[in-house]
């Protein structure tokens, strides 16, 4: 108990490193995604760039969207900005600073896709392996163990089939070997040039911020940034705590006005003593609500779904303890609670 | 204050984590289903399309219906639509959110299915494999000598490889790979349609309702909350009412059987001191100590059965004087008002009153 209690407030306490938790698992799904993506290049002219360029695209933008749509502070921020100002003024600086934060973890997952389709080749060749000059490999092309163009197919149509490897015509094939090689070098120097560009901007951008921010500033926008994350969660809280009790209240109320109105006038004997209210009511008698028979309690379950009680409460909150008059045969008061 | 803040947190966890549970087993059961599906086309002309598009298309049907059924809130959407109005006015925006918010959870195993099935291709190659443009893909001067039906024929049959016996007049590798293609285009677009609806929906909303959408999500949390509770003192009261009531059942057999005994017997100061001495064995034996008497309870508890209604609970003091012959007076149904009719015995001035 004591360790989930731990681990729970570890988790509640540090909302960022939720956040950051999800935007690895996102890159993750996006590796394990490519991985067992069955890519299939066309391999026809007017196809293969279009197709191969749009696998290379279209997944980051999922995973962009995405990226924005599983971070909880996407709310919060949302809300910030577009709320009116009522009471309290609104500070521009801490809705911009989680907005950097969203982008910068969003970003995450697209990047890592397009850097592994790089870095693996296969898009990229389908996608330039028609823009290829056959005449670098001219050597190969017409020798003997090349491809010979005895096919008859133009040379467009032919270098459009080179990413597909099961094809007759490129069967153990050193001309389609060394143009996919080739085409892969230029898809893996780009993807690593990438990569580098990226660490070394990152790596600028942490060493030479702190000279031109205000560290100051930047100290209280990550706390009130924090602190509309927090209260937000403990809003949501709160009204669900609210909720639990005003049912419960609701529902004993409910209860409570289904049952005989009980009106006892007795007369005063010598014998009696005063009780208080807790020994009068009994646990069990609590616990009834004042309901005994079986029509009442038939009428209770009928009337909850054809005639449900009105949401009010304030009876039952500020209901008045019941006060013990003793009153004798004049009328006059003796004792009374009131 | 800790102890309530790890309540909430099981509380809300546990039925919001519920729910995206079951939603999140679906969709993994989705996409193990259509990897555990052995997709075997047809390829007769006839039935492609529709064995591949109704494999496209029934699935996620029955995924989306079954979303609902194991989705319990959909008996409380369908109660607080259908309830009267009685006290309480029904807000639609209510009911609307708990719908969308049902239908949202609904929709994922069914979109896990299409985009898998999009994604892999197959069902599409043999759906649309018959409408292929023969001239891209096939031997011109082979394809002219061949009639309208035979060339249907052999297209239908590119979806599957161990019947394809024509490859001289079609690359059927090329084929299926260029119907492939347009398949996995169709499915990266669906996902990317169904990620910026889910975006546009989440993230620009709160452009436009936030006020009223924080009044809607706790009024049908409340309801919720609500059903529960209702349920959980219903059953509290039974247990308590089920429990008064054997208790009473056996205390008239008893006082019965008390009268009985002594009638046969003479009076007996000495139960009186025994009663005291041994409180708690007598309350729980409940004034039942011989055979038969314990077999008349057995019996009638059959045979008769007391009413549904509670007799007052008489105060401690007065109980062992009164209650025997107040029992057997008052006759099976019991009195509400119990104390109003004990005039013989001394009570307690009660003002007790219903403001």
């Amino acid at each position: 108990m004591e360790r989930l209690k731990l681990v729970l407030q570890y988790f509640q306490s540090n909302s960022e490193s939720i956040s950051n938790g999800i935007c690895i698992v996102l890159a993750l799904v996006s590796v394990k995604l490519y991985t067992s993506f069955d890519f299939n290049c066309p391999c026809i002219p007017q196809y293969n760039k279009l197709y191969a360029l749009g696998v290379m695209f279209v997944p980051p933008l999922i995973f962009f969207f995405l990226g924005i749509l599983v971070n909880r502070h996407t709310g919060v921020m949302m809300e910030e900005c577009l709320r009116p100002i009522g009471k309290r003024s609104k500070n521009p600086a801490i809705v911009k600073y989680m907005f950097t934060a969203m982008m910068q973890r969003a970003l995450l997952a697209p990047m890592v896709w397009i850097l592994v389709t790089l870095l693996d080749g296969k898009i990229f060749i389908c996608a330039f392996s028609m823009s290829v000059d056959p005449k670098h490999f001219s050597g190969i092309l017409y020798s003997s163990t090349g491809m010979p163009n005895t096919t008859g197919l133009d040379l467009l149509k032919l270098m459009a089939k080179v990413p597909c490897k099961e094809d007759m015509i490129f069967r153990n094939s050193t001309f389609r070997k060394a143009v996919s090689r080739y085409v892969r070098c230029y898809s893996q120097a780009i993807g690593w040039s990438i990569l580098l560009l990226l660490i070394l901007l990152g790596a600028l951008g942490r060493l030479i911020k702190p000279c031109f921010d205000d560290h100051a500033t930047n100290l209280q926008t990550r706390y009130w940034s924090n602190y509309l994350d927090i209260e937000q969660k403990l809003f949501d809280e709160t009204c669900v705590l609210h909720c639990r009790d005003f049912a419960r209240k609701c529902v004993v109320q409910f209860f409570e006005g289904m049952r005989e109105d009980t009106v006892l006038r007795l007369p005063l004997s010598p014998e009696v003593r005063y009780n208080r209210e807790e020994d009068m009511v009994d646990q069990e008698e609590e616990r009834l609500h004042g309901i005994t028979k079986q029509e009442q309690m038939d009428q209770l379950l009928e009337t909850w779904f054809k005639c449900k009680p009105e949401l009010d409460i304030t009876k039952m909150a500020y209901r008045p303890r019941v006060c013990v008059t003793w009153e004798d045969h004049n009328g006059k008061t003796i004792y009374s609670d009131v | 204050m800790d102890k309530f803040r790890m309540m909430f947190q099981f509380l809300q966890s546990n039925q919001e984590s519920f729910m995206n549970g079951i939603c999140g087993i679906m969709a993994l059961a989705s996409a193990q289903l259509y990897s555990a599906f052995e997709f075997s086309c047809p390829c007769i002309p006839e039935y492609n399309y529709s064995y591949g598009i109704g494999l496209l298309v029934v699935p996620p049907i029955w995924f989306f219906l079954l979303g609902f059924v194991l989705n319990n809130n959909v008996s409380m959407l369908a109660e607080e639509w259908k309830r009267p109005t009685g006290k309480r006015v029904k807000d639609p925006t209510v009911l609307r959110y708990m719908f969308v918010s049902i239908t949202q959870r609904s929709l994922i195993a069914p979109m896990v299915w299409i985009s898998v099935t999009l994604m892999d291709g197959k069902s599409f190659l043999c759906a649309f494999s018959v409408d292929l443009d023969i001239h891209q893909f096939g031997n011109s001067t082979l394809i002219e000598g061949m009639s309208e039906v035979e060339i249907i024929t052999l297209l239908a049959k590119i979806p599957c490889k161990n019947i394809f016996d024509q490859p001289n007049v079609i690359s059927r590798e090329a084929a299926s790979r260029y119907i492939k293609c347009i398949s996995q285009a169709f499915g990266w677009f669906f996902l990317l349609l169904m990620t910026s609806a889910a975006f546009m929906i989440r993230a620009i909303r709160p452009c436009f309702t936030q006020a009223a959408f924080l009044k809607t999500k706790y009024w049908s949390h409340y309801i919720d909350i609500e059903r529960k509770l209702f349920d959980e003192t219903c059953k509290e009261h039974a247990k308590t009412f089920a429990k008064v009531c054997i208790q009473q059942y056996f205390e008239s057999v008893s006082g019965e059987m008390r009268s009985l005994h002594k009638n046969r017997s003479s009076e007996d100061d000495s139960d009186n001191d025994d009663d005291d001495k041994k409180k708690g064995d007598k309350d729980k034996l409940l004034g039942i100590h011989a055979q038969d008497d314990m077999n008349k309870v057995l019996w009638n508890w059959h045979t008769c059965k007391p009413p549904l209604a509670l007799r007052k609970e008489q105060p401690e003091g007065e109980s062992r004087e009164g209650l025997g012959p107040t029992g057997a007076d008052s006759g099976p149904n019991g009195l509400a008002n119990g104390h109003a009719h004990n005039d013989p015995k001394r009570e307690w001035a009660v003002y007790y009153s219903k403001v």
